[in-house]
């Protein structure tokens, strides 16, 4: 090190081979990702938020949510199974090739109380021939995909997740800190606009115990006239006054309802839990991505920012 | 400025009074006010309905407003001023423009001060470690530029030609920040990236400030400081040169967390990184074992007991860092306080420590002798100390519990929040130390200055009156 140009060299030469790597790279990789499609659909992933929602991330952004409230799921696994969702027309020969993959499956009681988990595979690609196997006989069989981990036990979310989530978000929020749940997919687990109005007004009247500071500011309080406002939240606690959430509060609790990540991706598979009996035999996923609450012409529509 | 007439030392310390007294003098206001802000946030976890109906006090901008002022308002205008006055003492040359050096400080804590009120008013761009909007951002920036090319220029002009390892890691600082800071403001503020891209920028700059940026010129001040106070040579230049080295290598990857929502490569590469700093942390320990061994200066309480403080905890942080770099660890300790313990222990215990330590020795040059009082000095070393270790080791100990309750779903996360409450109450009193030994920082800065400005106007005063007797004499 006898100048300063050497010094400058090093620098320069560690500095730009990190820049490549975690500034340029992802720009390359991430930056012009399209659109995906959730699996098994032609329903476009994601979707830009509606409009009160994207107020709603400026609110969030600005009340600095994100030092206490990450959003983003991991997950430390996924449980795959293989299941006998039909056992075809000709019982004996759907046993015979069930038998041969595993002799066991081979009993007359494997084909009673359909669907039946057949067996735990690695991943979806093992289970293809398996399921491809199963249907040259006329049975049908699917594959179940289930994520596990601490986050999705805690009802966190459905799968782990990905960038393809925070396509559309700008500033992106994913957070380094727990010290309130995680809201990756609160909009999932509390969809009541009311209650997340509660929620902020008052977090202790909804969540016995809550660490949460009380947000009052996002609201005003009233004394109840001959007109009460038909926005105003009710509190057994404070009797003679209505608590009128403002546009901020509106919008921070739309924006908090929007919040999803509930679309089977490529990178992120997963199939909704199966309900007791289903009466249709297409894939659980379609339902649950068709269930979602906004009508197909939002579906459809292609997001505002594309650029 | 040849080698053969060197300067006297008066008066490289007295091209450097007027930048570095802008530079102090605002750090230690903002710094006090930064454990006001924190302290403000910190009792929101005690008691969360305190200020509900104000929104500026709010956890969610309180905090941010504190780093921000602990990060750019204390620590990068005090590490320049440092910076500063060792590249004009080491390279034996006064420093260039003293005034252009002072309007960029001034400029500099124009931006802090800017990016405050924003942060307060709700204006946080959202991205850690980068909260100032658009508009203070390029504040920063100017006063930065400012600052760091004449800089460079009184490196150029020195009249030393030998550098030593301080001036490595300043150089090298001073082309770190531009590049970084530019980088993420382009990218996340004036022509914003999409989706995680964002995330990936925010997280490479975080790390590269607080990994690579502040140890840089933090050790800067240790490796000159430490020789200087312990009187005993740097042991040795060649153990600095691979610090230098590994650190620059492994530190600017290390900012992506490990369970990032990124392709996979992008986490397990940092993970690396964060392995690798192992290395650096090992021979930056060697150094300073080497160098302290056989030495026989007393300690007590004065900078030399700040600036082995903050090299240890530097030691410690990082290898702390290199832990996470391991999936059981990092599994647990992510998304916890332990992020925030680590990280007071590299602000507070490694770069505020050694900064003090160098600002204690500075001042007296710049301001004359008695301007500095050793006694306060001791108190606020005992202050800082006991505030940091009980801050940041709680935090990460308290971290490493939440975590383990964390990754047990059967543990409602009510319980997994209220259990790291008792840890969190210990870190406070620590932060409640802190502000006491920051506010008696202030006071000893102010002492400081204020005693050379008086001496300097009874010089003035003197001169004025001895000149009124005469002229009375001939009218």
């Amino acid at each position: 090190m006898k100048s300063a140009a050497t010094i400058f060299l090093a620098a320069f030469l560690a500095l730009s081979a990190s820049w490549a790597a975690f500034v340029l790279a992802p720009q390359l990789q991430l930056g012009r990702e399209p659109q995906a499609k959730a699996t098994g659909t032609d329903n476009l992933y994601p979707v830009a938020r509606p409009g009160l929602a994207k107020q709603g991330a400026e609110v969030y952004r600005s009340l600095g949510c994100v030092y206490c409230h990450s959003q983003q799921v991991g997950q430390e696994g996924v449980k795959c199974e293989v299941i006998l969702t039909e056992a075809g027309t000709n019982a004996s020969v759907t046993l015979a090739a069930l038998a041969k993959l595993n002799t066991e499956l081979g009993q007359p009681q494997t084909l009673a109380a359909l669907p039946k988990v057949l067996m735990p595979v690695a991943d979806v690609p093992t289970a293809v021939p398996i399921i491809k196997a199963i249907a040259a006989v006329g049975a049908k069989a699917e594959a179940r995909v289930t994520p596990v981990g601490a986050d999705i036990s805690r009802g966190w979310g459905l799968r782990r997740s990905v960038a393809q989530d925070y396509a559309y978000d700008s500033p992106v929020q994913p957070g380094t800190r727990r010290f309130g749940p995680d809201l990756a997919n609160v909009g999932l687990t509390k969809p009541d606009v009311n209650w997340h109005l509660r929620h902020l007004y008052a977090p202790a009247t909804e969540i016995k115990g809550s660490t949460m500071p009380p947000y009052r500011f996002l609201f005003e309080k009233h004394k109840r006239g001959a007109k009460p406002s038909p926005d105003a939240l009710q509190f057994a606690d404070e009797p003679g006054f209505e608590i009128v959430p403002t546009d901020d509060a509106r919008a921070l609790a739309a924006y908090l309802v929007s919040l999803r990540a509930d679309a089977p991706l490529v990178e992120a598979p997963f199939t909704a839990p199966t309900p007791a009996a289903p009466s249709t035999n297409a894939p659980v996923a379609t339902n649950r991505v068709a269930s979602l609450p906004y009508t197909a012409s939002e579906l459809l529509k292609l997001p505002e920012s594309s650029k | 400025m040849t080698a053969t007439s060197p300067i006297p030392q008066q008066h490289i310390d007295c091209s450097c009074r007027l930048p570095l007294f802008a530079l102090f003098g605002g750090a230690a206001v903002w710094l006090a006010l930064s454990s006001v802000f924190g302290l403000v946030a910190s009792l929101k976890f005690h008691a969360p309905a305190m200020f509900a109906n104000c929104a500026c006090l709010s956890y969610g901008r309180a905090f941010p407003a504190s780093q921000l002022l602990l990060v750019y308002g204390f620590c990068i205008p005090a590490g320049l001023g440092v910076g500063l006055w060792l590249l004009a003492r080491l390279g034996r040359v006064e420093l260039a423009k003293p005034f252009l050096i002072t309007l960029g400080a001034k400029l500099w804590h124009l931006g802090v001060l800017t990016g405050f009120i924003a942060i307060l008013a709700g204006e946080n761009t959202g991205h850690e470690w980068l909260e100032m909007p658009r508009y203070a951002s390029v504040i920063l920036f100017l006063g930065f530029l400012l600052m760091a090319v004449w800089a460079f220029v009184t490196h150029t002009r020195r009249s030393e030609p030998a550098l030593y390892p301080s001036q490595w890691f300043i150089l090298a600082a001073l082309f770190w920040f531009p590049w970084i800071f530019s980088s993420a403001t382009l990218l996340l503020q004036c022509f914003p990236v999409r989706g995680m891209t964002q995330a990936a920028v925010a997280w490479w700059f975080a790390g590269n400030l607080l990994n690579v940026w502040l140890p840089l010129v933090g050790l800067a001040a240790t490796f000159y400081f430490l020789p200087k106070l312990a009187e005993r040579p740097l042991q040795s230049h060649y153990l600095a040169l691979f610090v230098f080295l590994t650190l620059i290598v492994a530190g600017t990857s290390t900012g992506i967390p490990a369970g990032a929502a990124l392709p996979a490569w992008m986490p397990a590469l940092s993970g690396g990184a964060k392995l690798l700093m192992l290395v650096p942390a090992l021979a930056l320990a060697a150094v300073v074992v080497l160098t302290l061994r056989g030495s026989t200066a007393p300690c007590g309480g004065g900078p030399l007991c700040f600036t082995k403080f903050g090299a240890w905890s530097l030691v410690i942080a990082t290898v702390l860092l290199a832990l996470t770099a391991c999936p059981a660890i990092s599994r647990v300790t992510d998304f916890t306080w332990f992020s925030h313990g680590r990280n007071a222990l590299v602000l507070y215990g490694f770069f505020a420590m050694t900064m003090f330590a160098a600002m204690y020795f500075i001042l007296p040059r710049l301001a004359g002798e008695g301007s500095v009082c050793p006694h306060r000095v001791r108190a606020q070393f005992w202050l800082s100390m006991l505030g940091t270790l009980l801050f940041a080791f709680s935090l990460v100990i308290g971290g490493v519990l939440q975590g383990l309750k964390l990754v047990n779903p059967a543990i409602p996360f009510l319980d997994v929040a209220k259990s790291s409450l008792m840890p969190f109450r210990i870190s406070t009193l620590g932060e409640a130390l802190l502000l006491v030994g920051n506010l008696l920082f202030l006071f000893n800065v102010g002492f400081a200055l204020a005693t050379y400005y008086r001496a300097r106007c009874r010089r003035v005063f003197t001169d004025a009156t001895a000149t009124l007797e005469p002229a009375g004499v001939k009218s």
